[in-house]
């Protein structure tokens, strides 16, 4: 399935993009982190949550819609 | 002409509304980028009872974005010196400032004299300690945080929601390294989401609209993208917190935030006159750096080992990734022992760096 992933703070700045589409074929959120890791190796080591159709979600849930949205903490103030 | 004629002519406020806002009492923790325009608005808008905390002083960069103070604040205690700017933009509220970092031992006796709390900090470890506090003293939460231009906010704690360990519960350690946010930030960031905070608090005070509970707002100034993230309750989390309310007094903050001028390059540092070179790092850490006069002290044990320091000197203290030399700088800043910088470099870095300077000599 076709998933639309978007990024934020200092996650959009490796990625170098704020959305992209990514081909997927396996099932859950950590599935899906592996995918990414392998194409932004340096995600790995990073804060975030993910939230799949503007909910957060845990990394075993199913992937069940088609947007992502990966959000790191903010400290700034 | 009635100072409030403009909230009481709106239905939703009226007279009854902007008596609500007399009576209420809000405490903003950080007078800085978000704490500056959340004060404004609160007592503009006639917030009777306002708390002010912040330990920092007043530095000309803090300009370009932390509106209450002018020129001739430069020096000042955060708190104090907004405290006097409210105080003429609204003479008929009480304004309590507290020129004071928060801490373990200070926050729960704090929060229970007010209703609502607003978080305005710049790192984590105050962060978390905002939210552990104000779960055990049952204390809704107005966060928002900013990073280069985009921003988040939220209402944690609010009517048994969830709180801020439900959406971001990242590793003990990182928590207690701070990740200060000393990147840039457009200026304007910080009014908005200041501002967003400073409506939620209004909103929460005169019980109209919704409130961002259970929600991240998520804004960026470069596109007027704006989304908002649903956030669930965890139970757990909140449990672990008031389990362990009984030793929450005892803990103690490893991290100070301001350090806005005391990181330099390995570069600077090398210019740098009259200096001594302290590694942080535990002994058995590699690699291991050469070419100059090393003075070594376990960060653990800096404290006990106070007279290894040459304080006539210019402190420069390094580690491994930069973290832990920036603990050292805040911690010696605590005990008044200025003069201290913290490398920005890696250790591996500095010593490569260190090994190009002695091939060109």
């Amino acid at each position: 399935m076709i998933i639309n992933v978007k990024y934020f703070g200092l996650i959009a700045e490796i990625t170098a993009c704020e959305k992209e589409t990514i081909l997927f074929t396996k099932s859950n959120v950590s599935e899906f982190l592996e995918l990414l890791y392998k194409k932004y190796p340096n995600l790995e080591n990073k804060d975030f949550q993910v939230a799949q159709n503007q909910e957060l979600v845990t990394q075993d849930a199913l992937i069940t819609g088609n947007e992502l949205a990966l959000l790191p903490p903010f400290a700034g103030g | 002409m009635n100072r409030y004629s403009r909230h009481i002519a709106l239905s939703e406020i009226g007279q009854a509304g902007q008596n609500k806002l007399l009576n209420a009492k809000v405490l903003v923790i950080g007078a800085g980028g978000l704490g500056c325009p959340i004060l404004q608005y609160l007592a503009a808008a006639g917030v009777g009872n306002i708390g002010i905390v912040d330990f920092d002083t007043i530095e000309l960069s803090n300009l370009q974005r932390q509106v209450l103070f002018g020129s001739a604040s430069i020096g000042l205690n955060k708190a104090e010196a907004a405290k006097t700017r409210l105080q003429d933009l609204n003479n008929t509220i009480s304004i309590t400032a507290y020129p004071k970092k928060l801490t373990h031992q200070n926050s729960l006796s704090l929060f229970k004299n007010y209703d609502i709390i607003v978080d305005g900090t710049d790192n984590f470890e105050t962060r978390y300690l905002i939210n552990d506090a104000a779960i055990i003293t049952n204390k809704p939460v107005v966060f928002g945080a900013i990073y280069k231009f985009e921003g988040q906010v939220s209402v944690f704690n609010y009517k048994a929601g969830p709180s801020y360990r439900c959406l971001f519960s990242i590793q003990q350690e990182k928590e207690q390294s701070g990740h200060c946010e000393d990147v840039g930030v457009l200026g304007v960031l910080p009014g908005i989401i200041g501002s967003m905070q400073a409506n939620e608090v209004l909103k929460m005070i005169l019980e109209i609209g919704n409130i961002l509970s259970g929600k991240l707002l998520l804004y960026n100034a470069l596109n007027f993208q704006s989304s908002v993230i649903k956030i669930n309750k965890s139970e757990e989390k909140i449990n672990k917190i008031l389990n362990e309310k009984h030793a929450f007094e005892t803990k103690t903050m490893s991290f100070s935030c301001n350090s806005e001028t005391t990181q330099i390059s390995i570069e600077e540092a090398l210019k740098k006159e009259n200096i001594q070179f302290i590694d942080v790092r535990e002994t058995s850490e590699l690699p291991k750096i050469e070419h100059i006069t090393i003075t070594s002290i376990p960060l653990n044990d800096l404290e006990k080992n106070l007279e290894k320091l040459d304080t006539n000197k210019r402190l420069i203290f390094f580690c491994q990734s930069g973290k832990r030399s920036k603990q050292a700088v805040s911690i010696l800043k605590q005990l008044k022992i200025n003069n201290c910088f913290s490398i920005k470099e890696t250790s591996s870095e500095i010593k490569k760096q260190l090994e190009n300077i002695n091939y060109e000599r």
